[in-house]
């Protein structure tokens, strides 16, 4: 862990790159923050009403956000810019009663060489009574070596009674595998908005498991997968909406097919109450040619046409 | 000028070859403004979309300004100032209104000109700049911001392909007002194919199209009336509605 941490001096260029990319970080975060680098923490940053803290039986931080807290951000970024490397991290969120924040995590891989370089985050979410939580992901991969760049997240989420947690879990490019699992519930009143987006091209494979128990009266969730799918990539995505009681889900999952891409949707509903209200919906389709020809109109080529239908779907 | 020389267009089908266009010759001088009108089916649209390169003539050849474009691809006929509104606009999820706008003129629009565009095709520019062009739009609407879309753009020729289907009266109202604009201040053509008599009214110039070819071409005055009239004498059941 450094003492002194400076943005410009305690950085090199490719960690300064990697940050830009996955947390829009382009100098030393306002609010409370973690940077952590090939396996390591880096530097890290409490404040009076965000307290960060090392775990003692095994990698990773337990983060308590005080009730009440209002307005403020929390940055996580991992990044690694070694070849070989395997790191798996726990974070714990405690997220206060009242408390109005704004999470932003991310993952970035650097990979020049050879061997697979991996990050598996298991991320708990404890969400109290009344809480506002933002969180925003973005899982990023490049380099030109060979060894694979893996990233294979655990997201658990306990949404408190009246709580709202919005989660936008974001992975555009150079990630070769990524397995992700989710698990949440939602507690009476409460609402979870869950908003997935993915890219893959190459020879990538994404799968994505999620499960949301809507366990109190009146709980809401949304589930929006939005994925591309190009070269030889495969995806698959199985979100499952479970309504234990009176409640409202929509899941809905769309994906842009290309090339030669493999995309399964398996979108699940469960009701085990007779007031649960469940709504899922899913299509894949090729980009429609009327957008094309629209945007070519424009005096477009055809490439930039896919780029701007695929950068709105996506955005 | 536009220049359409023997333009032909068939489609194949289980019965053999369907002539849709059928060596049709057509100019248009620079600045007029022209409206195209004729029977469905009767091949208005498919002149369109041959003049914008969507679709590729079987015979025939279209000249712009002194140069072949008949083998020329949408986006480079786009880039000569060729523009084209849809009968049915795609839809796109993700790109707002005000990002369309943009991506039509060129470059990032500044607030002012986007709601003007909105204004003059009757929509309230504070509702509708951030929406996006999605199914959360209705079909109307679409069209509007479609119509839009090619008033944002600096074009040598405007096509329009029926640009009040699906437009409320009111809005329709506000729209022959933008297109009789667009007629007094241009420096370039438009072209619009339209049914509509109050459309007509705003042309220099009327084209019928029917069975592929032209019927009838002349300045707006001389045709308009014959062609309302020729309507009351064809139809049989007006007559029949008349005579009782």
């Amino acid at each position: 862990m450094q003492n002194k941490f400076d943005f410009k001096s305690s950085l090199q260029n490719v960690d300064k790159g990697m940050l830009a990319e996955i947390a829009d970080l382009k100098g030393t975060p306002n609010g409370a923050y973690n940077i952590r680098r090939n396996g390591e923490g880096m530097v890290r940053h409490s404040t009076d009403n965000i307290i960060i803290e090392p775990k003692k039986d095994k990698p990773g931080i337990d983060i308590t956000i005080k009730p009440n807290t209002k307005g403020e951000t929390l940055h996580i970024p991992v990044i690694i810019t070694e070849t070989g490397v395997n790191d798996v991290v726990y974070n714990d969120f405690f997220v206060g009663e009242n408390s109005d924040v704004l999470i932003v995590a991310g993952c970035g891989i650097h990979n020049c060489g050879d061997q697979k370089s991996q990050h598996d985050g298991i991320h708990s979410f404890h969400i109290g009574k009344n809480a506002k939580l933002k969180y925003v992901e973005k899982h990023y991969g490049d380099g030109d070596g060979n060894g694979e760049r893996v990233l294979n997240p655990t997201t658990i989420v306990e949404v408190g009674e009246g709580a709202y947690c919005e989660m936008e879990m974001v992975q555009i490019k150079g990630v070769d595998s990524t397995v992700r699992e989710t698990n949440a519930t939602v507690a009476a009143g409460g609402k979870l908005v869950m908003l997935e987006k993915l890219m893959t091209h190459g020879n990538q494979i994404a799968h994505s498991n999620m499960e949301v128990s809507l366990d109190g009266e009146d709980s809401v969730a949304q589930i929006v997968s939005r994925t591309v799918g190009k070269g030889n990539s495969e995806q698959v995505f199985a979100p499952k909406a479970i309504g234990n009681n009176r409640c409202k889900a929509h899941v809905q999952c769309d994906s842009i097919i290309m090339d030669n891409a493999k995309i399964s949707s398996i979108p699940a509903i469960a009701a085990n109450h007779t007031d649960a209200q469940i709504i899922h919906e899913a299509a894949i389709g090729k980009i429609n040619n009327d957008q094309l020809v629209k945007l070519q109109t424009f005096g477009m080529d055809e490439v930039e046409a896919e780029d701007i239908i695929i950068q709105g779907f996506l955005k | 000028m536009l220049e359409i020389r023997n333009l032909s267009f068939k489609v194949s089908d289980n019965d053999g070859e369907l002539e849709i266009i059928n060596g049709l010759n057509l100019t248009i001088d620079n600045g007029k403004f022209v409206v195209i009108t004729g029977p469905n089916g009767g091949g208005k649209s498919t002149v369109a979309k041959l003049i914008m390169g969507i679709e590729k003539p079987t015979g025939g050849q279209i000249i712009f300004n002194g140069t072949d474009i008949t083998n020329m691809s949408v986006t480079e006929r786009a880039k000569l100032g060729i523009g084209y509104a849809f009968q049915h606009p795609p839809r796109f999820k993700g790109l707002t209104v005000r990002g369309l706008l943009s991506l039509a003129h060129g470059s990032e629009l500044p607030e002012d000109a986007c709601c003007a565009y909105l204004t003059n095709v009757g929509l309230c520019s504070k509702d509708y700049l951030n929406r996006e062009v999605d199914t959360s739009l209705s079909g109307g609407e679409v069209k509007r911001i479609e119509i839009a879309t090619l008033m944002a753009r600096n074009l040598n020729i405007a096509i329009y392909d029926e640009p009040e289907a699906g437009i409320d009266l009111w809005s329709f109202t506000m729209l022959v007002d933008s297109f009789r604009a667009i007629g007094k201040n241009r420096h370039d053509s438009v072209i619009i194919i339209s049914h509509q008599e109050r459309i007509m009214e705003l042309a220099d110039e009327l084209v019928v199209i029917a069975d592929g070819k032209i019927r009838n071409q002349g300045p707006k005055d001389e045709l308009l009336p014959n062609l309302l009239g020729e309507f009351n004498g064809n139809c049989s059941l007006r007559r029949e509605v008349v005579t009782k």
